[in-house]
């Protein structure tokens, strides 16, 4: 029984994956995410929108707790994941990060083999049995990154030796490749030539059916495309957030409708 | 005249010609510096260059050469005769040139007259007496000859002072007037300084490469002198290590096996205890350690770099040997005969290369961009399977790179092991006997009263040889490592 109303009420609405509420971050002074409220629904691309340095990357971050890394980054508020507060002392911030993956806005490949990038996830979390079950997973993670072909007869090679547009597809199917419930992706298209973004947008659709996604972007476009919501941030707070079609066709806020036709940025 | 005045002189002549040059441009311009090519400034320093660098390049090059030439001028003038059986024409120059220097400080003190010097008469017995009362060193009785010899090379020398000393001052004034002529609005003065500068950092450069090329040559001279007194394959391959000093008598076997060996194996128990330690220390510091640790610990392994290796010394002969004793002696153990052993080097050299090991290491592993830690923890990674899978490698080739340098040093090592590894040249795998190194027996091969042209002296120079080939060889591979690592990951 208890199932069945599940089933039914993710068709209307969706579950809410992640809560977040009067969320702060702080470098040292300089108060850099100010009172922000979200909530990121499963099965839902939400893009977050914004000129630079309003605090996409920084609230992306604190997501899945990586401002933990920053020695002056200090978040405060609550993120709730499935209900359960990630800043919580009990959660471990390794395993919260399996939960959530990310893919950066700069490329980061390790220095090893291209192999060895899209398997070091897999391989800490024990995701496969064996050699065989490993490469099922390196080669579909490869096909999910939209860069199968480009480096199927050299996986061997190293990560590093590959373009910066492979790069990047190269690290998004490094994210894919641990099987996250959230993956957040930081403006992952803005080192990607046309075709590669569009194959990269169909995984993110793809990736919608079974997990929630977070994806920074300059585009309007591509925002457009493959969200369902949008938020819209300015110098640190969460101006509009609410579902893609009416944000980029009806704007409550002015701001937010000056930024999408291009009169502030 | 002193060579400081020469110096002196030419700066001068450089600096008149600097401001000569300077209002010569001004006024060929009427006055306007925007009518020069150049600025005012320029024209100066063009004069001032012609004036001083062609000069002291004379200088240096007369200085180098005059010696050899002044040498080879006297060593004709001594006969046959006067080099005495079993000695040889060098060191009879070498006794000419001590009295020469002899009759230099005894006419500043007073004791002899430039007059009574130059006296081709001279009594010798008078002149060596006046040569012990002013103090200076005199051998034995000089002998007609090599006071005759010490004679023309005083002359000779100050004959060759003297013209260097016109020569060059007339160098200096005609580079002045060259470039004072020159000086016209048209003239491209900045770009003739920009090439005179790039000549002085090329010289500086050379000097570098020439000494360096000079060393290695003498090391090769005196070494094939040695190889001719001495068979190569019985130094190779000889395994005994017994110089007997030629007043003893009989002969020496000077095999460099057990001093490789001694090398190896104190080199090999200090990198054992420093590697582990540094690279730990290293990583701690660099990934684990809240900056206030790090601003206080840092410098402190720091220090630890700047103690003076004989202090380590010390430390090894009065505290880890009488230490290592007391465990492994025969009150203990029962393994170690006395506190000089390769443990003992060996353990305090590696105290030595901890903070060389860990200071390079730490640069290197922060090098490692925050991206690439960024990357791994956001896929769940922890910090140490971070550090082991990430980072580490990325910071690999220079932390080889760290091993190798720190294995040059304790290669190099000397005083750490003269006092704490004991003098017994040993082929032998137990590390609490004493053995001792290549570089502790290049000392204790030169400081003995060895007749510098004996094998026993000059086995030195093969040491010394032999050791630069090896830190040579481990420089060249350590890069080798750098370079093929870094094409992989870059
Ligand atoms: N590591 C850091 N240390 C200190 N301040 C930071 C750090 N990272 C970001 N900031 C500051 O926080 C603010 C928001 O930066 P953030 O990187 O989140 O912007 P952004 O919206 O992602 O911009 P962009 O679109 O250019 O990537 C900026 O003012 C920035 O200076
Ligand atoms: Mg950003």
């Amino acid at each position: 029984m208890n199932d069945m109303s599940r089933v039914e009420r993710q068709v209307d609405t969706k579950e809410i994956k992640l809560e977040c509420r009067d969320c702060q971050v702080y470098y040292g002074d300089n108060h850099a995410i100010k009172d922000v409220n979200v909530d990121i629904e499963d099965k839902t691309v939400t893009a977050f929108i914004g000129p630079s340095g309003c605090g996409k990357s920084t609230f992306l971050r604190c997501l899945n707790r990586m401002n933990d890394t920053i020695d002056i980054a200090r978040v405060e508020g609550s993120f709730k994941l499935d209900g359960e507060d990630i800043y919580d002392k009990r959660v471990d911030p390794v395993q919260l990060r399996a939960k959530v993956g990310m893919v950066f806005q700069k490329p980061n490949p390790f220095p090893k083999s291209i192999y060895d990038n899209v398997a070091y996830g897999p391989r800490i979390h024990g995701l496969a049995k064996n050699k065989a079950e490993l490469d099922e997973i390196v080669e579909k993670s490869l096909r999910r990154g939209a860069i199968w072909e480009e480096v199927k007869d050299r996986l061997h090679a190293p990560g590093t030796g590959l373009s910066g547009g492979q790069q990047q597809r190269l690290c998004i199917a490094r994210a894919v490749a641990t099987e996250p419930e959230v993956l957040l992706m930081d403006e992952p298209c803005s080192a990607l030539d046309p075709i590669a973004t569009a194959q990269v947008e169909e995984l993110i659709d793809d990736l919608r059916s079974r997990y929630s996604v977070v994806i920074v972007t300059h585009s309007m476009q591509q925002a457009a495309r493959v969200s369902q919501k949008t938020a819209f941030f300015h110098l640190g707070n969460l101006v509009e957030f609410g579902e893609t079609g009416q944000i980029f066709t009806n704007p409550e806020d002015p701001r937010t409708e000056s930024y999408i036709t291009g009169r502030i940025g | 005249m002193p060579i400081l005045w020469l110096i002196l002189i030419v700066f001068a002549i450089a600096a008149v010609g600097f401001f000569l040059g300077r209002s010569r441009a001004l006024h060929s311009s009427g006055g306007d510096s925007r009518g020069l090519h150049s600025l005012p400034f320029y024209y100066g320093a063009n004069v001032a260059l012609k004036t001083a660098v062609p000069a002291f390049g004379l200088m240096i090059i007369w200085l180098l050469v005059q010696p050899l030439y002044v040498n080879s001028q006297v060593s004709e003038m001594i006969p046959d005769s006067a080099v005495k059986e079993g000695s040889s024409r060098s060191l009879v120059m070498a006794e000419v040139r001590r009295t020469a220097s002899g009759l230099n400080n005894a006419i500043a003190q007073g004791h002899l007259t430039e007059d009574m010097v130059n006296n081709a008469r001279a009594d010798i017995t008078d002149m060596t007496q006046r040569l012990k009362d002013a103090g200076q060193v005199v051998t034995a009785e000089i002998t007609q000859p090599v006071l005759r010899a010490a004679q023309s090379y005083r002359t000779l020398t100050s004959t060759g002072y003297s013209i260097m000393n016109v020569g060059v001052i007339l160098v200096a004034l005609l580079g002045a007037g060259a470039g004072w002529l020159q000086t016209s609005s048209e003239y491209r003065a900045r770009n003739v300084v920009e090439q005179g500068v790039s000549v002085l950092l090329f010289g500086a450069a050379s000097i570098a490469i020439l000494t360096t090329i000079g060393i290695v040559l003498s090391l090769v001279f005196n070494t094939w002198e040695f190889f001719k007194l001495y068979p190569a394959t019985e130094f190779f391959f000889g395994t005994t290590w017994a110089p007997s000093f030629s007043g003893r008598g009989g002969s020496s076997s000077l095999g460099i096996i057990p001093l490789l060996w001694g090398t190896f194996y104190i080199s090999l128990v200090a990198l054992l205890v420093a590697v582990p330690i540094g690279l730990f220390a290293a990583i701690y510091l660099s990934e684990y350690a809240s900056p206030r640790v790090r601003s206080f610990a840092k410098p402190m392994l720091e220090v630890l770099a700047g103690i003076p290796t004989i202090v380590y010394g010390l430390f090894a002969l009065l505290t880890v040997g009488p230490l290592l004793l007391g465990v492994f002696g025969d009150e203990g153990l029962g393994w170690m005969k006395a506190g000089t052993a390769v443990m003992t080097a060996g353990l305090v050299m590696g105290i030595m290369l901890i903070p060389f090991v860990s200071s390079l290491s730490d640069d290197i592993i922060n090098a490692v961009p925050q991206a690439m830690r960024d990357g791994s923890y956001g896929l769940g990674a922890t910090q140490s399977e971070t550090i082991r899978q990430v980072v580490l490698p990325a910071a690999l080739p220079g932390i080889v790179g760290a091993i190798l340098l720190a294995a040059s040093r304790a290669i190099g090592e000397t005083m750490i092991v003269v006092l704490g590894a004991g003098a017994a040249a040993r082929l032998s795998l137990n590390p609490f006997e004493a053995m001792t190194t290549v570089t502790a027996k290049i000392v204790s091969q030169l400081t003995g009263d060895a007749d510098f042209a004996s094998p026993e002296a000059l086995v030195a120079f093969a040491l010394g040889m032999t050791l630069f080939i090896l830190t040579l060889g481990l420089n060249i591979f350590a890069l080798y490592i750098v370079r093929k690592y870094r094409e992989q990951y870059e």
